[in-house]
Formats: C-alpha cells, sequence, structure tokens
C-alpha cells in the first residue's frame, strides 16, 4: 500500500510540476490543482498509513493520529479557494489580454495561428472580441 | 482582560473587514469612517503590546485553552510586537492615502485591506508553523482581490504570475510542513526547536530537505534571486495604496526566515545548526547586485522603486546570512527604514505619475508638473533615503549592516552593497532630472494634487527617513534587546513548554 500511495503522490506531482510549467492559463490550472492534491496526499500520509485503525475514538482498534487529518481538511478547503480564484482570473485574463498564453501574447506566425482554435474561429469570422 | 490583547491584532480587522462586506449602495463614507476608527484601536493595541513586550517576557495565548505544543498558539515577543507595530503603522498610512479617492475606483477595498492586515499580523504572532502557512493564505487571498482592484490589462497580468507562483508555493509550503511533522512529531516553534536537538541523527537528511524546501516558500515570498521575477511587475502595476501594503509582504517572508532558522535550527540544533545561512548570504548577494543591475535598467519610476524593494531586501538577506547578534540587530533597524520608505516611494511616484498625464511614470520628457517642488523634495528625501545617502536613515541602517560584516565577509558585502548604492544614486538623478527639469513649459492641468490625505501619508512615510536618525540611539537600542531574547532559544521553549533544550537533551539521553 505504501509503494502504492507513494507512486500516486508521485505520478501527481510530476505531472502537477510539467503542466504548470506550460504556457496556456488552462494547463497551468490543472497544474496547479494537480500539485494542490498531491499535497494533500502527501500531508494525509504523515500520519503514516494503517488500515483498520480508528482516529477519535478508541474502541479497541489500534489508532492513527489524527492531527494530520485535521491538517489537510484545512489544506483542502484552501486549496479549494485558490484553485476557484485562478480560474476565475484566467479566465479574466483571457479576456483582457487577448489571449490564454500566461504572458499573455498573442499567437504571430502562421502554423501557430491554426493550432489555436479561437484564432482559427477569429480569421473565418467567428468570435470577434 | 489584558491577556486577550495578544489575539486583538487578528481578530479587529477580522471583525472590521467581516463589517464592511456589508454594503448598501453609497457606504464608502461609511467604511472610511470604520477603517479610521479601526486603524486608531489597532495601533492603540500594537503600541500596548510592544510596551507589554518590552519588560522581556514571552507571552502566549492559547486559543481554546489548550496547551502547547497541542493547542495553537500565538506568541507575543518583542519581534512579534515591533513588526505588528511597523504593519499597522504602514496599513495606517496606505489607508490615509487610498481615502484621498483610490479605494473608490473599485470594490470591496476596505475589508480586502482590513484581512490582508490580519493575515499579516497573524504571521507575525503565531507560534506554529500550520498556522503560520493559513495566515500567508489569508494575506495572499487579500492580495489577489487587492492588486487587482481597479483592473487594467496590465494588472491582470501581474495580478496572474503572481497568482500562479504563489499557489505553487503554498503546496511546498504543505509538502514540506508535512515532511517535518512526519520526521519530527510536531508543528508548534518551540517544541520543534527541543526536537531538532534531539532528533535520530538518521533523519537529519530528511528534516533538512524539509526546511530548505520551507526556506525556498519563504525566498519566494521574499524576492530573492532566482525567485524575484514575480516581484518588478507585480509591485509597479498594484495600485499605489496596495503597493505601499505590499511593501511589507517581503519582510514577513524575511521575519520568518529570521523566526524558523534562528530559532528552530539555530546553535542548539546539532547537526542542522545554521545549515540555512551559507544560502541566505549568497542568495542576498546575488539579489542586491541584480537589484542594482534593475534600478539601473528600469524606465519607469514604479519599477525603479521595485527594483529598490529588491536591493533592500537583497540587503536584508545578506545580513541575515551573516548570522551575527550585530548583523540580526542592523537588519531590524532597517527593515522598518525601507518598508516605510519604500512604501513612501510607491504612492509619491503615483502621484507624479497622475500629475504627468499621458507620460505617467515613464522616463521621458513631459509637460511641468502641477507641484514640481513639493514632489520633487519629497522625491530627493525619500530616494537618497532609501539609497542612504547622509543625513537620511539608509545612512545609519547601512553602515550598521556593513560594520557587522566579520572577516571575509566583507570583503563580498561592501563592493555589492556600495555598489549597488552608486548605480541607484546615478538612475535616480538621471530619472530626478528628467522628471522635474526636463520638462516643458506649459504645467499640467490635469492630476490630482497632493491634498492633505494623500499628501499626508506620503509625508508620514518618507518623514521616517529623516525621524530614524533623530530617534536611532533608542530604536538601535531596543532592537539590539530584540536580537538578544530572540537567539536565547532556552527561554523562549522555557516560557511556551516549561523545558528548557538542554534539560529535554538530557532527558531523553539518561
Amino acid at each position: 500500500m505504501e509503494a502504492l500511495f507513494s507512486a500516486a503522490v508521485g505520478i501527481l506531482t510530476t505531472c502537477g510540476i510539467y503542466l504548470t510549467l506550460r504556457g496556456r492559463t488552462f494547463p497551468v490550472v490543472l497544474g496547479l490543482t494537480l500539485l494542490t492534491y498531491a499535497a494533500n496526499l502527501f500531508l494525509f500520509s504523515m500520519g503514516r498509513l494503517k488500515l483498520g485503525a480508528s482516529n477519535l475514538v478508541n474502541d479497541g482498534l489500534p489508532d492513527v493520529d489524527p492531527l494530520p487529518q485535521a491538517l489537510v481538511l484545512t489544506a483542502i478547503v484552501i486549496g479549494f479557494a485558490m484553485t476557484a480564484f485562478v480560474i476565475i482570473l484566467a479566465i479574466r485574463a483571457r479576456g483582457d489580454l487577448g489571449s490564454d498564453h500566461v504572458n499573455g501574447r498573442r499567437r504571430q506566425s502562421r502554423r501557430s495561428k491554426h493550432d489555436d482554435p479561437l484564432e482559427l474561429n477569429q480569421a473565418r469570422g467567428g468570435i470577434k472580441r | 482582560m489584558s491577556d486577550h490583547l495578544i489575539i486583538a491584532p487578528i481578530v479587529l480587522p477580522l471583525l472590521l473587514g467581516a463589517l464592511m462586506l456589508f454594503k448598501r449602495g453609497d457606504s464608502q463614507r461609511f467604511h472610511r469612517t470604520l477603517a479610521a476608527i479601526g486603524m486608531v484601536a489597532q495601533l492603540a493595541v500594537a503600541i500596548t503590546l510592544l510596551v507589554q513586550s518590552s519588560d522581556g517576557t514571552i507571552r502566549s495565548y492559547a486559543l481554546g485553552g489548550w496547551q502547547p505544543p497541542f493547542g495553537i498558539i500565538l506568541v507575543l515577543d518583542r519581534l512579534a510586537a515591533y513588526m505588528v507595530l511597523i504593519s499597522t503603522l504602514l496599513g495606517s498610512a496606505a489607508l490615509l492615502y487610498s481615502s484621498g479617492g483610490q479605494d473608490a475606483r473599485g470594490s470591496n477595498f476596505h475589508a480586502l485591506f482590513q484581512f490582508q492586515l490580519m493575515g499579516i499580523n497573524g504571521a507575525f504572532l503565531t507560534g506554529d508553523i500550520f498556522n503560520l502557512f493559513v495566515f500567508f493564505e489569508i494575506l495572499l487571498i487579500a492580495s489577489y482581490g487587492l492588486i487587482l482592484h481597479s483592473g487594467g490589462r496590465k494588472r491582470t497580468l501581474a495580478g496572474l504570475h503572481y497568482v500562479v507562483l504563489n499557489i505553487a508555493a503554498s503546496s511546498f509550503f504543505l509538502i514540506a510542513i508535512g515532511t517535518l511533522y512526519g520526521t519530527l512529531g510536531t508543528l508548534n516553534m518551540a517544541d520543534l526547536a527541543v526536537q531538532v536537538t534531539n532528533m535520530d541523527p538518521r533523519r537529519a537528511a530528511l528534516v533538512q530537505s524539509a526546511a530548505l524546501l520551507l526556506m525556498a516558500v519563504f525566498l519566494l515570498k521574499s524576492a530573492i534571486l532566482p525567485l524575484h521575477f514575480w516581484l518588478p511587475r507585480a509591485y509597479a502595476a498594484a495600485p499605489g495604496a496596495v503597493a505601499a501594503i505590499f511593501a511589507i509582504m517581503t519582510k514577513v517572508g524575511i521575519y520568518s526566515i529570521l523566526r524558523v532558522y534562528t530559532q528552530v535550527f539555530g546553535d542548539h540544533a546539532g547537526e542542522l545548526a545554521n545549515f540555512a545561512h551559507v544560502w541566505l548570504w549568497w542568495g542576498g548577494l546575488a539579489t542586491l547586485a541584480i537589484g542594482g543591475i534593475g534600478v539601473f535598467s528600469s524606465p519607469d519610476l514604479r519599477l525603479q522603486v521595485s527594483y529598490l524593494t529588491l536591493i533592500s531586501v537583497g540587503t536584508m538577506v545578506a545580513a541575515l546570512g551573516m548570522s551575527h547578534p550585530a548583523s540580526y540587530s542592523a537588519l531590524l533597524f532597517y527593515l522598518p527604514h525601507t518598508t516605510f520608505i519604500s512604501a513612501g516611494l510607491f504612492l509619491l511616484s503615483e502621484v507624479i505619475g497622475r500629475q504627468r498625464g499621458r507620460a505617467s511614470t515613464r522616463i521621458v520628457k513631459s509637460r511641468r508638473l502641477r507641484q514640481p517642488y513639493l514632489l520633487g523634495a519629497l522625491y530627493m528625501v525619500g530616494m537618497l533615503g532609501i539609497l542612504g545617502l547622509p543625513p537620511f536613515s539608509g545612512a545609519l541602517a547601512k553602515t550598521l549592516i556593513l560594520f557587522s560584516a566579520q572577516g571575509s565577509e566583507g570583503a563580498w558585502l561592501w563592493p555589492l552593497v556600495l555598489g549597488s548604492t552608486l548605480l541607484g544614486i546615478v538612475s535616480i538623478s538621471r530619472a530626478g532630472t528628467t522628471v522635474f527639469w526636463r520638462s516643458g513649459a506649459s504645467a499640467s492641468t490635469k492630476g490630482p494634487l497632493l491634498n492633505l490625505r494623500t499628501g499626508g501619508a506620503v509625508v508620514m512615510l518618507i518623514g521616517v527617513a529623516v525621524l530614524m536618525p533623530i530617534f536611532a540611539g533608542p530604536i538601535s537600542a531596543y532592537t539590539d534587546t530584540i536580537t538578544a531574547q530572540l537567539l536565547d532559544t532556552n527561554a523562549y521553549t522555557e516560557a511556551l513548554l516549561g523545558i528548557s533544550i538542554d534539560t529535554a537533551g538530557e532527558e531523553s539521553g539518561s
């Protein structure tokens, strides 16, 4: 179980960091979400992983440290609020900057112009800003 | 009653902020009055706390009566009281400035501002690393709202970078906290200090990696070299009053480093004693250099002040890296000086920009300002103050830091500090000449004049450059006592846990 758990945390972190380093806001937001999940899972596992243990009511079962669970609860709530905020900000940046690139740049070359569905639509007279 | 005063710097802004969320039509006047009353009350509390803490006892406040190391505690020592007073004074000045009209250009300014103060004060008062994280998040989410206040393309872009970076940093903060808890079994700072001393040596590497990850987060907040790219843009784009309160945000990072890496990983920490300082020292020096170059190359007044902030952060972190009691004390003298004056300069450059019309704060030839003499004099005092030319405060503060260097440290510190100052002087004289002298004959007619509120705030903040040299004796004597208390980790753990580190070591040894 430990190996599976740590592998999951590791893969989440890797994907999170990779996506955070991308140039568009959507992958960045996804990356931040994955990174937050990884951090939460990691924090949770710091009370040690145990099966069949109770955290607060000790009815003869072996007990597990409840503090990391309290911490992770706080962290989840905070992470949730932050993700909600960054999504709204990303949408606003798309509107304000006219592009979903994190630096607000419009793509110039023709090839990359056709990679961008929104730009393509605009070229065909589709979406106008 | 006076026991409960410790939590007042957190509860008071929380209540005020919550009250300010209620709006009906035009409630600007109501909010301003509430903010004014609130700031007077918070100033009174902060001064009382400073007086209380100056007797040298470390007071703690256990929330819900849960005793440390299990419950959440707030700790009031000299350092915490000093920092709370600085943030409250800065907050008052920034609010005074914003009441000149900036607060009305966007919604919920006052409520967000109070939450920001709550987060900052909480970070200074908490005695627990997880709560440090929580208060960091509070001050961050308020600052996300504030940096976007009154909108605009530049602010959105700077805000996006700032928000993404800080959310990523929060995840790393959590991972560091998790590792510390997993290896040491506690998050209370006093208990951490005890546990680090008596740690199983096989765990040293894990604890050290957690501590370094934690330091990376703090260094991001205080904008040290590889992690500083967000600062100039964010500070230059933020509205004046917000940039002013942001001047203390970098210092929250510095405060956290000072707290964690002297009290938890200080001299007593065995294998890990002072391991962080070599990183701080070189990081600080590199930031100093890059800040100097940045000031020299910035085409905009506000960008220039941002890079001056970077120089001051570099100086402070280098002083942290030297880790002598004298350099800590000098750092604490330097901290209010640079906080207040850079905040004042952010406000001033915004006023200058608005009076110049289209040229804004760019350093180009333009029409004459409406108040060239007043603004010019304030600009001169502020800039010479922050750069450190006598007779202003920066000269004293920088000299204290320079003289605290020992041995070969001086060979690195002196040229970099003095070199960045020289670059700063060259670029501010160039900027000042262009903005104030190379102007057309016709005076600008647009843009607000410096009135009692905006001008009062600017004069208050920049006046520190004149006042600090006058009261330098008492202030530096006080920072010496702060340092003495900070370095006495035994007294800290005894006050909070009832055990000193040495006896705890003997118990576990026997």
